[in-house]
This record gives structure tokens, sequence and C-alpha cells, in this order.
């Protein structure tokens, strides 16, 4: 493979060792004398706790120590925090009702933790928590979102009597009530956004260990943002010194947001290293991440777009009640508002939105990102009200998004985004023709002659990655900094070493970060490394999500680049006898344009290492540098979905028979990566649309989906194969002109696959996951009505 | 309360103390430290523990170790060539991008190992049909699909070499 590396498929620098069973998971690494913890969990939605009694636990076989809430509150360790702060419509920040480690007198969902058992063995572990007795005193439960507020509702905290944590407002709402009032059509409807699992294969687990030589602390944790972790978990919870606890994420299998937060079992078992002075190892069993991962979506939405008789979008009327669960995470109080009312614009010039967002608690596991986070939710409000309008108003879904489609760049958007640039068009043009949406109708009259029901449906999304700039995320009440650090360390002899705050957990970053850095320094890509994932090794960093790698990661390393560089022309001009404003550097080389003159980098680091020749009296030793790259803007990638479906009226089977998918998402730098990343986040949205779904018992609470045999992950044989490609427009703003995009299949293709059903079945609406009994139905009330 | 467990694991005799509910999942990762073979779930269904048992795909999460007294058991760790080269599965996985986090790899492997020698000629409805065992997070299939295929059709070509040979 020869230069330049940015644009090929170069195959995946990590793929050697996750091939040949070499991957480094955190429950691979194990250390010497190490304990095994069990969290013991609440079998109830919602309950007081009367007494713990814990004698026949202790003396089991192999305990080496057991906690409770009890326990911490007597070690003063803290409550987990909430990243981002809402303010309300009236001013008020939102409730931020304590979020105990362990248990302190009551659980609040089907999981929440209340002891943890620390044995010798696991099995032993399990054995000693069943001989802990829990009285429970048991209270009525509220699982659903639109029941939260109901008078009489049951109430989960302290100080928020009425299960709301927030009712925030985006967008003008007297302009958006006059559009409405003199539009021509107005299409309205009202649904649920699936509560979601997200289901890294790889379950959380973490390592801790303390060392009393030093008062140190090592923890391994299946994490994609270790050094905010590290953060979150020191200064708020556990009162560390942060130089005193190193935190590593190594090999993560998935995350798609769950790993992003700082939960409960990690910093118990932290806390706990210390108090039994041994390693303490968790890995959860899959059952349990069912009840101890942040689930993601949950909206009740009620949407409305008002046109006029051309079909001109003249406002959009959004009311969303999000389920935060029983507890705030880590980032919770983000997702349905920052990250969701401000995608409403979607990629159309529609002049007024206004959307409000209520916040409830609920008898459930705690909601926050999962791919795409908010975001997805918009594109399907914005999507399904497009999709719909055109129906009713007997326009081409395409024609009636074209009509409506940003074309301007920059954009500025009625709730607060705007866009760089953009080509909607470019995207929704290819997708139709690798589609063939001109040879659809004869399709659906070949599938009708088979007794089968054909359906089409698009959608045209747009999405905000890269979570910038600091200062304006800070006025919106985001806690912490959104920028990324990286580092470049050049060896002596001509190898690099990357360092990166932005973390892999199967994105693929040592290969395409090696092959931007590669191309920049013009050296092969075998002798770039990337390290990420270590506290210990990185200067610091905020991780991976928000589909924010490249654009933000990438670029801080970029920056580094830079000033290798210009300090490299520093050395080349001293051993080339120049001034360092004459040399050039290209493809690896500094040189004098127009002499002979030329060094190349791999002995201008030498030089830097040895510097025998070398301007001391000017110049540091060394070529290391680091940076630090907060973005201006966040990046748009757009792009245009579109699915055909098939349905068989007889089952109500659901096949997915071709989907496209045409992004944007700026430059491209290994398309095969982009398109795996396609395809992944593919599978999760047409899973949501079809299959996946969380489902509570509303009366007790109990989650009835908490296995793989009671929920429906997209397997092999629910899906087809893609078809993708991509249309560049580069980013306007970062050095690599990258967008990202890791979350847009996700985001883009829910909305597609309910609009081909509802095409094929001839409904306004269905709800996901559109499984073969809700589509069979579906039918069976609609013959019903005729 | 221990038991004796022998077995012949990646051609070699083992024998490990344990306890009796020892799954040959723990004991392949815990004991004998091949920490390839992955635990992605507690019901039997993701596959990510999937090993070759006497020849056949079985989920090692699925089977007390007991119950592998004298088998001939080969883990993702087992498949390589004598100086490390990929299998022909391993080689088109990596070739087709047909992984990225790598948790469900070395099961998705060990199936599609077997599933190329049970349909030397499938085509994709067999691949995805054969994989329903094997859940894969990360890639929507697609990649995965395209590797089994062509890593499918890599192995029968070095059969025939061999057989030729």
């Amino acid at each position: 493979m020869n230069a330049p590396y940015i644009g090929q498929s170069i195959k995946r620098k990590e793929d050697q060792r996750f091939l040949t069973g070499g991957g480094t998971y955190t429950d691979d690494v194990s250390a010497v004398n190490q304990t095994h913890a069990y969290f013991l969990r609440s079998p109830h939605a919602h309950a007081n706790i009367r007494s713990i009694r814990l004698d026949q636990a202790r003396a089991a076989p192999g305990v080496v120590g057991i906690f409770t809430g009890a326990d911490l509150a007597a070690a003063k360790v803290g409550t987990l925090p909430c990243g981002w702060l809402i303010t309300d419509v009236n001013g008020q920040p939102m409730k931020e009702p304590p979020h105990p480690c362990l248990a302190q007198g009551k659980v609040r969902h089907v999981g929440d933790q209340v002891a943890v058992v620390i044995a010798e063995t696991l099995n032993q572990a399990k054995d000693a928590a069943a001989l802990i007795e829990v009285d429970y005193d048991v209270l009525p439960a509220v699982v659903n979102a639109a029941d939260a507020r109901k008078p009489g509702a049951a109430v989960l905290h302290d100080g928020v009597p009425d299960n709301t944590s927030y009712v925030w407002a985006l967008g003008a709402k007297d302009a958006v009530d006059k559009a409405f009032a003199t539009a021509k059509h107005v299409t309205t409807l009202e649904f649920i956004n699936n509560r979601l699992i997200p289901n890294a294969i790889e379950p959380r687990a973490a390592l801790a260990q303390y060392s009393r030589a030093d008062d140190s602390y090592t923890v391994h944790v299946a994490n994609q943002n270790p050094h905010v972790e590290r953060l979150l978990m020191t200064a708020f919870v556990l009162g560390l010194p942060e130089h005193k606890v190193r935190v590593i994420a190594p090999d993560v299998g998935g995350g798609f947001g769950s790993k992003i937060f700082l939960y409960a079992e990690e910093t118990v078992i932290t806390w706990a290293a210390k108090q039994v002075n041994r390693p303490v190892k968790w890995v959860c069993e899959r059952s349990d991440s069912f009840l101890a991962d942040a689930h993601g979506r949950d909206h009740v939405t009620k949407a409305e777009l008002a046109l006029d008789k051309n079909g001109t979008f003249l406002a959009m009327r959004v009311q969303t009640t999000a389920n935060l669960g029983a507890y705030l995470s880590t980032f919770a109080s983000s997702v349905p508002t920052i990250l969701y009312a401000t995608l409403l614009a979607g990629q159309y010039t529609t002049p007024a939105i206004y959307c409000e967002v209520t916040a409830v608690f609920t008898n459930t596991v705690p909601v926050d990102a999962y791919r795409g986070a908010g975001r997805p939710e918009a594109t399907y409000v914005v999507e399904r009200l497009v999709e719909t309008a055109a129906r009713e108003m007997n326009i081409s879904p395409a024609e009636l998004r074209r009509k409506n489609s940003i074309t301007q760049f920059p954009y500025q958007t009625p709730v607060a985004l705007c866009y760089d640039t953009g080509n909607y068009e470019a995207t929704l043009a290819q997708a139709m023709k690798l589609a063939d949406v001109a040879g659809f109708e004869a399709r659906r009259k070949q599938a009708a002659d088979r007794g089968k029901l054909r359906g089409l449906g698009y959608s045209t999304y747009i999405e905000a990655c890269g979570l910038a700039p600091s200062n304006i995320a800070g006025a919106l009440g985001a806690r912490a900094g959104l920028y990324e650090a990286g580092e470049v360390r050049f060896h002596p002899t001509g190898t690099v070493s990357v360092f990166t705050g932005s973390h892999s957990h199967g994105q693929g970053h040592e290969t395409t970060f090696a092959q931007v850095v590669a191309d920049k320094l013009g050296i092969p890509v075998e002798n770039v490394d990337v390290v990420h994932g270590d506290t210990g090794r990185i200067p610091f960093g905020m991780g991976t999500y928000g589909s924010r790698s490249l654009a933000v990661g990438g670029s801080a390393i970029m920056k580094a680049l830079d000033k290798i560089i210009a300090k490299g022309k520093k050395i080349a001009a001293h051993l080339l006898e120049a001034s360092d404003t004459d040399i050039e550097f290209k493809d690896g080389v500094f040189s004098v344009p127009g002499t002979e003159k030329k060094k190349t980098i791999g002995e201008v680091a030498f030089a830097a290492y040895v510097p025998h020749n070398y301007p001391l009296d000017k110049l540091e030793p060394g070529l290391n540098e680091q940076a630090f790259y907060d973005p201006t803007n966040f990046t748009y990638p757009a792009g245009s979905h579109i699915c055909e479906v098939e349905i068989d009226p007889d089952t109500g089977a659901t096949k997915v028979i071709n989907f496209t998918a045409v992004d944007d998402f700026g430059n491209v730098i290994n398309p095969m990566i982009v398109e795996g990343q396609v395809h992944g986040g593919l599978a999760q949205g047409i899973g949501q649309a079809l299959l996946e779904g969380c489902v509570y018992d509303a009366a007790s609470g109990q989650l009835l989906t908490g296995s793989y045999m009671d929920y429906a992950m997209p397997r092999a044989d629910d899906l087809p194969s893609f078809t993708v490609d991509t249309r560049v427009t580069a980013c306007t703003h970062n050095p690599l002109g990258v967008k990202g995009c890791g979350e847009a299949g996700a985001i883009g293709s829910p909305a597609a696959v309910i609009n081909a059903i509802t095409d094929a079945l001839g409904v306004k609406d269905i709800a996901m996951p559109a499984t073969a009994q809700t589509v069979w139905r579906t039918l069976q009330s609609k013959s019903k009505k005729k | 309360m221990t038991v004796s467990v022998s077995l012949t694991v990646n051609g070699k005799a083992v024998t490990a103390d344990i306890d009796p509910r020892t799954l040959l999942a723990q004991l392949l990762r815990e004991n004998l430290h091949l920490t390839g073979t992955h635990i992605g779930c507690d019901t039997g269904q993701c596959g990510a523990c999937t090993v070759h048992l006497n020849g056949r795909a079985v989920k090692a999460c699925n089977l007390l170790a007991v119950q592998a007294h004298g088998a001939n058991v080969t883990t993702i760790e087992g498949i390589c060539g004598a100086h490390g080269e990929l299998h022909p599965m391993q080689a088109a996985f990596r070739e087709h991008h047909g992984l990225q986090c790598g948790f469900c790899t070395p099961g998705m492997v060990m199936n599609a190992i077997e599933l190329a020698q049970k349909h030397p000629n499938a085509n994709e409805a067999t691949v995805r049909a054969e994989l329903d065992g094997n859940l894969c997070r990360c890639t929507g299939y697609h990649n995965i699909v395209k590797a089994v295929l062509a890593g499918a059709a890599d192995m029968s070509k070095s059969v025939n070499n061999s057989v030729k040979g």
C-alpha cells in the first residue's frame, strides 16, 4: 500500500489481534490475588428497604467483604453525577435527585444495586449474595413516560412530587402558533419512539486494583472515555486525587453510547479494592446488563407540520415526554433536549419551529445516549411528518423534500444550529438512482401479483456531530469541555507513536488515524502506531461518542502534526544552513526550493534526539508535540436513505428487500471503514423499526425483555445486504474536512423503514417495532374498517 | 469440592481440577488462559464463545467443562498455521472488514469454519441462516456474510489443492 493513504481502504491494523484471540478486553485482564464482585440487585421496581441482614452471607465460604449503601454513606462516598444542567422553561435548574451507587433505603428500578459481595471466586460471591436477606416494603411503580405525571402516580424521589426533572423548550412559540393558525394543511402524528437496550456484545466489566505502596488505584474498565470516567469518579464520587487513579479502557467490545457513562459498579469496586486491599474484578452477566446498562430513546411525542397550499413548510410544533428512567444518568438530560430539538429543522427551510420537552422519572433503568442520541428521535419526527404530509397532499415524497430543501450555506436554522455546508440534492438523487425508484411501481405490481405488499420509504436526515465549541456548550449547560487532546511522538529512528484521547471500540482508529498521520508526515503507514484508552499514557481526552473521533480527535492530532512540521523546519533549516522560512515540507522531505538541499523527516527526527549538530541555543531537543483542539462548530453529516419492504399479508412478516444509504460525511479517510460504520448503524436502526423494543410490565415494573430470548436483536437472516455510497461536501471548519459517520445509519433508517411499511400497508402510522404481529394486526383492523 | 477434567485443547493434553459447575468457556478462559473465547451472554444466544468440540461448532457456555472430558477442543487460538499465518477464514474476515470491535469475532470465525465445511458452496441465504446463532452488534452482518462466502471459497480451494498435491 503506497501513499497517499487517505482515501484508501487500508485493511485494519487491529484485526490481527482480534482475529487470533489476542485482543485484551477487560475480562481478559487478571490481577494476582484478585477477588470477584457480584452485585445483589433489587427484584422490585419500587420499594423501601426495611432492613438488610448480612450475617449468614458474611459467614459463607470465600467471602472477603460485603458492602451496602450504609457503608458507602458512612464513608461519605458521593452519588453519581449528571454532566449536563438543563434550565427549565421557568429559568429553574432541572431537578437532580441523588443517584446513589448502592441503594440508600429505597430501590427505584428492577436491577437497582443493593449490595456488593466480594469473594474469592465468582461462584462464592453469588452463593453468598443468595444468603443476604433484604426486607422490602414494596411500593406501587410507574414505568411509562405518559403515566409519570398523572395524579396518583407513584413518586420516585423526595422533592420531585410530579416525577418531573424539567420542562424545557426551544424555539419561537408565538410565531409557530401563528403559522399554524393560517396554514392550509396540518399533518399531525402521535407516536412512541421505542425504548431500546444497547447490547454491545462485550458486557461491561471492570478490574480495580489498589496499591498501599503509593495509595494509588489502577482501574481497567470497558468504557468509551477513560479520562472522563476518571474525572467523574474521583472528583464527584470518591473524592480521590486524580493523579492517584489510572483508568485503562483496553480493547472494548462495542459501546454505542452505553459505555460512555460513569456507572455504580466500577465506582463501588474501585472504592472496595482499598477496603479489602485486594484487586476486585466485576464482569456483568448479560441478564444483569439488561438491568444495569443505560437504555436508549423512549419518547412519547405529538408532532405537527404546517404547510401552505403548495406544500411549503411553514412551521413545526413538537411536544415530547422523555423517559429518564429512575435516575439521571451521566448525559441523560442533554439527549432529549440539546441533541434533539436542535435537529428538528432537518434538511429543510421550515422557518419556525417550537419544541417542548417534559423529562420524567419512572421506575425503569436510566435512559441515556444510545447510537445517535436524540438525533434519531428528531429525524423520526421530521421524516415521518414529511412523508405523511406528502401522502396527505398527494405530492411525491421526493418532490416535497426537494421543494423544502436547504440549498444555500451557511444556513442558520430556527433551532440554534448553523449548517456550514451540504448538498442534499446530490445524496437524494444518487440514492434514488441506486434504489431504482423509477422501477419501483413495476416491482410493486409484480409483488402484488404474488400476493405480497411492497412499499418504499425515504428518510433524508441531518445530524450534528463533533459536539462543539466548549464555551457555547457550557452556556447550554454542559459541565465538561468538548475538545480533544492528541500527542505525536516521533521516535529517534523514525517511527511514530500517536496518543489520542479518542477511544476506539470498533471504529478502527488505529488504522484511520495512522493513515492521516502517515500522509501528513510522509512516512509509511506501518511506521505509525496509535495509542488510546489509558489515562496513564495519554495527556487528556474526552473520548468517543457523537461521531466525534476524527472530526475532533483527528483535528487535535493534525494540530500536533503542524507543530511537529514547524519544529522540523527549524531543525532542517539549521542542518541545511538556510532560513526556516525558506524550508518547504512535502512527502516527508524538508527542502530548500530551487536547490538540491534536502533532509528527510527521519533525518530531522534523528537530529532532534541526537543533537550534535543542532541549534541548542534556540531550540529544545526532541520531536514530540501535544495539542488540544476545540471545534468552532458542529459538523453536519447528512444523507438520504431509501428502504423497500415486502410484506406477507397472511403473516405480517416484513422483509427489507433493499436498503440504500447515500451519505455525505465530508472527506472520507478509509472508505471500507466508513461503509462498515454505516452498515452497523443501519442494522441498529432497522432493528429499532422492526425488531427491538424494551417492554416493562406496567403493573409490576418487571422488565419483560430481559434476555436475548425476549429482546429481539437483529440477526444475520433479519437483514439484507445494503447499498451504500457517499457524496462529499467537505466540512469547512476542521483541518481534515471530515464530518463523522458513526451514527448516521441509526439516525436515518428507522423513519425510512416505517415510511416504507406504511406505504405498503396504506396506513398513516404503525408503531415501532413493526413486528410481524403488529403489521398483521394493523392489516386486520384496516380490513375491518372497510 | 473439585473434580478433575482432562481433555485436548488445540492439540495439547490438559488436566484441571475445577468446581463441577465450571462451564467449558470458563475452563478455557480462566484455567487455560485462552481468553480469545468470549462470553457475551448467559443464555446461549450470542455465540461469542463458539469453539470446536470434536470437530463440531458448539457454544462453550452451554457445556459443563466435565462434559468435555476426553474431548478434542479447538479454540480461536488453535486455528492459525504453524508460524502464525491466518486461517483462510480469518484472512477473509480481515480482507472484507468482517469485524469491528472484535468481541463476537472468534465465535463468528469458529462457526464460519464449520459452516464452510458443511456447505462448501454456500450462498448468501445459507450463510445468513447458518449465522443465526451468532450475534454481532457492530457490522450489520453485511461484511461478515461477504467474508464467510469468500473464506468458504478459499477453504475449498485449499482443500482441493491439498487433494491434488
